[in-house]
């Protein structure tokens, strides 16, 4: 993660800035960290913007920023022509936020925007010298590409969730619980990353158990406790409009030239370890779908989620180190052939049919992949 | 862990032990026994000293048999989740690896800390900073890995499946097992620690099919230590045999290459057995009952019509279903087992009683000519009404590995 990546070029923005880096710089560029001296201090108040340092060696500098006023702040790096390079949002009154970047040499602009408007408060900063490495380009294809698929589930789940509210706004129970579960198919694809955007998951997401006192509930499992406790769908209508709001959102998030949080190959490696965390708490349980018990049809959406991470960088994988490629390979369709033996039409058995045993089989297909899985944000952060 | 915690304890358990030996009946049997609690007590604080010296982990045999006994024990049995051979061994090396580091008191692979902050550390980190602790490890393939893995035909003739004994209510998921693996410590934690790394690298291998915890050792290797009581409240083990008795451990315990299979030359078969114990009954029954039960006294464990624990078994003075009695080698045409039981609880049954009672685990050459003739013995002992045995596992034990080679390296290579 050291050079711009493709993806750049075509979205039009200066060549030297990087989309999709680091916000705190787990990248492992620790040589390039270090060439910048650490992460540069940024005081930001109501009034002044003050950087501890305005010189900065070619590679990635991370900058962390503490917010002293009494206005939600913003910081951003601007290459010339007033082309982001990196931006940090939502920094409330005295709190920090890191936001790291990657700079060829050049002159740039920092700036702090107090209230979160304006051309904020600016200050010049200046980089020179050659970053040492080149970036791996098989990494970049994999963010590029990751991108683009985390668009595309967004947009299958918006899709899939306005034939689900159709159906649960006129009322008919039996229509809407077949199109319960392939509307969250798509969410449950990419959900670390959906999860990166502020309260977005619980919005969506949250189960009735997670609530704390007095919070509202909302999204999809409220729903879904209306379509098979309840059985009506009277007076819910309000929260099947708000769920298809709220992933308007997701998109709008999504569909950004360079995510906030911004994909790295460590995230999306995370992404898909956390996605076989899902399923192992979450699934093998049956505590994702207490109602519908469709929880089947999120581990496969889950487990698509990580393979579609992993079949990324496979490539760097098998290079770095090829006995854990052989072992995600074994591992993924023991998976896949543990979760097949309950299939049923388009979909799956409900989960309150699935016994003791057969949940014990699917834990241990889960726990033999989730853990190499654990290891590939280390070796493509290599 | 500094040394002042188990210092400390091991002082105020001297106390302890010295008023109980004082306050025993007549002033010279007092006086006399007292003396020699005085040498078990000595004997326990030099084990407390112990902790930071590591027990080796190869040798001729596995440690964690005629070892000096810990205090502590977590106990696993894994089922292979693969058919792979290749794969199974990959594992038992790995499982090698990690067990020679952590017996000797370092941590797995690269350690718990200091790697890539991008990656998982190697090792849980549970037990930095704790000494040693005395932890062994000690492996056993169950009857089922023979089928597994396609050898059957080097399944020794010694390892039987367990037939059904009288009262047996076993439960499968708690019984059996394609390996198992036997953690004892002094310190709960760092037995807990080998097993949840060893249960850590074989994800993809094995699975975890069932474990256990012991918090404290029902039986002792050690004669000159004070024997230790199991949840009865009675001295165990008294007659077990001594790790130093050589003679007697390639007699009962080691398992010889004329034996009928090789590879387990120098190894051991191991019983283990989930014995609960209906102690809320127990607890009711009259100390001359529950004294005639077992055969010994409570105070000192001497057997009925003796004075002191060493002494020797008149099997004719003991009640004819006294435990003590049927389980005697004079009454099993000289068997002999080497027990390593620990005590349990695992919280309550849901009937506001204690699930509780003794892990018993026994090694030894042969189970036709050890375990199976005493148990089959035992089903006429009136401890019966108060024990149930609830899980059940047998295992071949392999002799230990060379520096360089691995757990189970004469069976699988």
């Amino acid at each position: 993660m050291r050079f711009p990546l493709p993806a750049l070029a075509l979205s039009g923005v200066a060549a030297l800035a990087l989309p999709l880096l680091t916000a705190c710089g787990d990248d492992g560029d620790k040589d390039a960290k270090a060439a910048a001296g650490g992460p540069t201090a940024v005081t930001a108040g109501d009034a002044r913007c003050e950087v501890a340092r305005k010189d900065f060696a070619a590679g990635v500098t991370e900058f962390k920023v503490r917010n002293t006023g009494s206005r939600v702040t913003e910081l951003y790096v601007y290459a010339p022509g007033d082309k982001i390079v990196g931006e940090r949002e939502n920094i409330g009154p005295g709190t920090s936020a890191t936001l790291a970047v990657q700079l060829s040499a050049g002159k740039y602009q920092l700036a702090c925007k107090p209230g979160m408007v304006g051309n904020g408060i600016r200050q010049d900063i200046t980089v020179t010298g050659v970053a040492t490495k080149g970036a791996d380009p098989r990494i970049e294809k994999a963010l590029t590409d990751y991108h683009a698929y985390v668009i595309g589930q967004t947009d299958a789940t918006i899709a899939a969730t306005q034939k689900f509210v159709a159906a649960f706004k006129a009322g008919d129970v039996a229509k809407a619980k077949a199109l319960y579960a392939p509307s969250r198919v798509g969410w449950e694809s990419i959900e670390p990353v959906a999860e990166s955007f502020g309260d977005l998951d619980p919005r969506t997401d949250a189960r009735e158990a997670d609530l704390k006192p007095g919070e509202k509930w909302t999204g999809w499992h409220r729903l879904e406790k209306a379509l098979w406790k309840t059985g009506s769908t009277k007076g819910e209508e309000a929260y099947a409009d708000q769920l298809l709001k709220d992933l308007a959102e997701l998109k709008t998030k999504v569909n950004a030239v360079r995510l906030d949080p911004p994909i790295t190959q460590t995230s999306m490696a995370n992404g898909a370890k956390e996605l076989l965390d899902e399923v192992a708490t979450g699934k093998i349980t049956g505590e994702e779908e207490t109602f519908s018990h469709t929880d089947l049809v999120d581990f496969q959406a889950n487990l698509d989620g990580a393979a579609k991470v992993y079949e990324l960088l496979r490539p760097v994988v098998q290079e770095k180190d090829a006995t854990l490629a052989k072992d995600l390979d074994d591992n993924f369709a023991k998976v896949r052939t543990a979760l097949q033996k309950h299939r049923q039409g388009d979909g799956y058995v409900s989960y309150d049919k699935v016994g003791k045993d057969d949940r014990k089989a699917l834990s241990d297909a889960v726990n033999a992949l989730a853990e190499p899985l654990s290891k590939l944000a280390g070796v493509v952060s290599k | 862990m500094t040394g002042a915690g188990p210092d400390k304890a091991g002082r105020s358990g001297l106390s302890r032990r010295r008023m109980l030996g004082f306050s025993g009946a007549g002033l010279l049997a007092g006086a006399a026994a007292g003396a020699g609690l005085e040498r078990a007590a000595a004997a326990a604080l030099d084990e407390r000293d112990a902790a930071d010296v590591p027990i080796p982990f190869y040798g001729a045999h596995q440690a964690g048999i005629a070892t000096p006994v810990q205090d502590r024990l977590h106990f696993a049995a894994f089922d292979l989740t693969t058919a792979d051979r290749a794969r199974v061994v990959r594992m038992l090396k790995d499982w090698t690896a990690a067990a020679a580091a952590m017996t000797q008191g370092r941590p797995v692979g690269a350690g718990a800390v200091g790697g890539p902050d991008v990656a998982p550390p190697d090792d849980t980190g549970e037990a930095l900073g704790l000494p040693p602790s005395r932890l062994t490890l000690t492996i056993g393939f169950g009857p089922s890995l023979f089928d597994r893995l396609g050898l059957k035909d080097k399944r020794p003739p010694a390892l039987v499946d367990l037939p059904h004994f009288p009262g047996d209510a076993l439960d499968p998921a708690r019984s059996g097992g394609d390996i198992a693996v036997q953690a004892c410590a002094d310190d709960p934690q760092v037995a807990v620690h080998a097993i949840r790394n060893l249960a850590r690298i074989a994800f993809g291998t094995a699975a975890v099919r069932w474990s256990q915890l012991g918090f404290g050792k029902t039986s002792s290797t050690t004669p000159d230590a004070q024997t230790p009581r199991n949840l009865f409240g009675f001295k165990d083990g008294t007659r077990n045999i001594p790790g130093t008795d050589t003679a007697a451990l390639d007699q009962h315990v080691w398992a010889a290459a004329k034996d009928g299979a090789p590879w387990m030359a120098g190894g051991s078969y191991l019983v283990a057995r989930r014995i609960r114990m209906h102690i809320e009954t127990w607890d009711r029954t009259s100390l001359a009952e529950q004294q005639d039960i077992i055969g010994r006294d409570k105070r000192e464990g001497a057997p009925a019509g003796s004075r002191a624990e060493h002494d020797a078994v008149r099997l004719a003075a003991l009640k004819p279903t006294a435990h003590v009695r049927l389980a005697h080698p004079d009454a099993n045409k000289g068997a002999r087992i080497l027990r390593r039981g620990y005590s349990f609880t695992d919280g309550t049954d849901g009937l506001g009683r204690l699930d509780a009672g003794l892990f018993f685990l026994a090694y030894q050459r042969d189970p036709r000519t050890g375990f199976i003739p005493v148990q089959n013995n035992l089903a006429t002992d009136a401890m019966n009404e108060y024990i149930q045995h609830v899980a059940s596992g047998v295992y071949a034990c392999p002799p230990a590995p060379r520096p360089g080679g691995h757990w189970g390296d004469t069976l699988l290579t």
